[in-house]
């Protein structure tokens, strides 16, 4: 009766080698071959499994040693066997929101400019470029970051924040600037994040039916009220995904921050500080750590960033979702 | 239009919107200029600081002591190419695998399952996937090794060939399947001859595409690879890496060791490149085909 209803519901060639192959019994070579493929698919699940179970065994000492207080500790001292992950966090948070104020409005702008603005043949072109900041290895940025980035920041941007725009007086552009820093780490990672969040808004932007521009300009808005009030409230949760995912890129960077941010475990209020985030303490402490402690404790923080990054791509793949099945609907 | 009728507030409301308009519009032009100068930027510096340290011998010399004058990057050549090898062996089949079996299973729950969960693979953190290859394969030996950095890019490109597989399978016409079966092909045979090849030139860019971008990856490597001075071949030994040769002379305090990582940037953007065009010309042969 099962197998009736299943061969009801499929179109007429399927219905009748299905029906064929239940006569005959199941072919040997079918049945090898759908284990194989779920067997793969499998391998999915098992690898997240995986991947969370070994990092937490490798994170355990560490956190049974320090409990919750691992969170919320700012002392990380090595000789002294204490490990709070906290100056490591904040810099994740602060470098990453960096991150996202100034890609953000440059990501939705070049979005825009490509979904609606842009004459054909620039279009093309400007996609391109703007993706291939993606394909640029990490470490690549962060050897630019060293060389090119840091002095022209610390030459010519900061006197200019300091001295004309008189931001000096604020505590975010206090004290010395040395020239790795929190700023520069959240500059790079703007670079980096750019390409995500411009390729997910643009595609949302693109899903939004036609109809809704032609009944905007039909009422006499204008260009900018068009994208304003008719695609971007339709694409906004899309964006958001963009956005968040973009933040999930930036939170989890480790060689150009690794390499531009200064590494020090302090929390600063300035952005011209060194500073550490969660990666790249992990990376730049990972090759002198000798004991079982310290090198348990990086773990932990590994195991911290792990959980965010699940936490906001999660979050950011659903959002993106929601709009697709929306505009299918 | 009908200006003309339109009371005089009106009227410079709309000029003013007009005007509102205007800016914006010229903004998203200014946005798409400032977000192309940082590759221009980029490529400019790389190419004018790599292109004059770049030799015979970068490709066919040992990295020398600091102080001794030459040297090259012959084993992190090598090394990377081993790697992305490893990669390549390990993520590419699970990832055509997994990739077949969602777009032969649309809507049940595991093909949902493991969609979702193969979009929460590809945000974990490069640097995570280190921690997680490192606590799997070095550990319990003892030493690093160059199977546990490839195993760990290999984990990157899973979910990226998957996605790509499903894809490239799905816009198959179902014309083809079905004139496949009448022909009484088993369902094996024609997924994996009728379907998946003509699928294939798609699945091979999306897996070049994949490898191209962890070519350059290093935080994983940290942990895996290690890097090593020496030429090793061997899959049990620590390995030297591009990127990670790049990392080592770009933090050193030393000019020629600054020029060497210029260098190795250009060469390894070139790689990339190079993987890049392959994957390009792998689709445009899809197209042929299909005007065929």
């Amino acid at each position: 009766m099962d197998g009736i209803e299943r061969i009801r519901g499929m179109s007429g060639l399927e219905r009748e080698t299905t029906a064929r192959v239940s006569i005959v019994g199941s072919d040997l070579g079918d049945r090898a071959y759908s284990v194989i493929t779920t067997a793969f698919a499998i391998c999915i699940p098992l690898l997240l499994i995986a991947i969370a179970i070994e990092i937490g065994r490798a994170a355990w000492p560490a956190l049974h040693q320090f409990g919750f207080g691992f969170l919320t500790s700012s002392e990380w001292d090595v000789p002294a066997g204490k490990y709070g992950a906290a100056p490591a966090i904040f810099g994740t948070i602060v470098s990453s929101f960096i991150a996202l104020v100034i890609a953000t409005p440059l990501a939705l702008g070049v979005a825009i400019f490509l979904s609606e603005f842009a004459p054909r043949w620039l279009q093309q072109p400007v996609a391109f470029l703007v993706d291939l900041l993606a394909a640029i290895p990490s470490v690549v940025y962060g050897l630019w970051g060293i060389f090119v980035m840091i002095p022209l920041l610390r030459e010519d941007v900061v006197p200019f924040l300091r001295d004309t725009l008189h931001l000096g007086a604020t505590p975010f552009f206090a004290g010395p600037a040395y020239g790795p820093s929190m700023l520069a780490a959240g500059i790079i990672l703007a670079i980096m994040a750019l390409p995500y969040i411009s390729a997910v808004s643009r595609e949302v932007l693109r899903a939004v039916p036609r109809s809704q521009r032609e009944a905007a300009l039909a009422l006499g808005a204008t260009r900018w009220e068009v994208i304003r009030d008719a695609v971007i409230p339709n694409a906004r949760s899309g964006i958001i995904g963009g956005i968040i995912l973009g933040l999930g890129r930036a939170l989890g960077e480790t060689m150009a921050v690794t390499m531009v941010i200064g590494n020090r475990a302090e929390i600063s209020s300035s952005l011209l500080a060194p500073g550490y985030t969660m990666a790249s303490l992990i990376a730049n402490e990972f090759s002198e750590a000798t004991s079982d402690l310290h090198l348990s404790a990086l773990m932990a923080v590994g195991a911290v960033l792990f959980v965010i990054t699940i936490i906001v791509n999660a979050i950011a793949r659903w959002l993106v979702w929601s709009v697709s099945v929306r505009n299918e609907a | 239009m009908t200006t003309g009728v339109m009371p005089r507030s009106t009227r410079l409301n709309r000029a003013k919107r007009r005007g509102v308009s205007g800016m914006m519009v010229a903004l998203t032009y200014l946005a798409a200029a400032l977000a192309t100068l940082p590759l221009l930027f980029i490529v400019i510096h790389i190419v004018k600081l790599g292109a004059g340290a770049i030799s015979v011998d970068l490709f066919t010399k040992m990295p020398q002591p600091v102080g001794e004058a030459g040297g090259g990057m012959a084993n992190a050549i090598s090394g990377t190419l081993i790697l992305i090898g490893i990669a390549a062996a390990v993520g590419v089949p699970v990832g055509i695998g997994a990739g077949l079996y969602l777009a032969e299973h649309k809507r049940t729950p595991l093909a949902n399952t493991v969609r979702f969960l193969s979009d929460v693979l590809n945000g974990i953190p490069s640097i995570v996937m280190g921690i997680f290859a490192w606590q799997l394969l070095v550990r319990p030996v003892g030493h690093f090794s160059a199977l546990s950095g490839g195993v760990a890019l290999g984990a990157m490109i899973i979910p990226l060939v998957t996605r790509t597989t499903e894809e490239m399978i799905r816009i198959v016409p179902n014309s083809l399947r079905e004139a496949a079966l009448a022909l009484g092909y088993q369902r094996w045979r024609t997924s994996l001859s009728v379907i998946l090849r003509t699928a294939m030139p798609g699945i091979v860019t999306g897996a070049l595409v994949a490898i191209a971008r962890i070519a350059g990856e290093t935080a994983p490597l940290l942990f895996t690879a290690f890097g090593n001075q020496f030429w090793s071949t061997s899959l049990r030994q620590p390995i030297a890496a591009l990127p990670l040769q790049i990392f080592t002379y770009a933090i050193s305090p030393y000019d020629e060791w600054h020029s060497l990582a210029w260098a190795g940037a250009l060469v390894l953007i070139g790689i990339v490149l190079i993987i890049s065009i392959a994957a390009r010309f792998a689709t445009r042969s899809r197209f042929g085909a299909a005007v065929d």
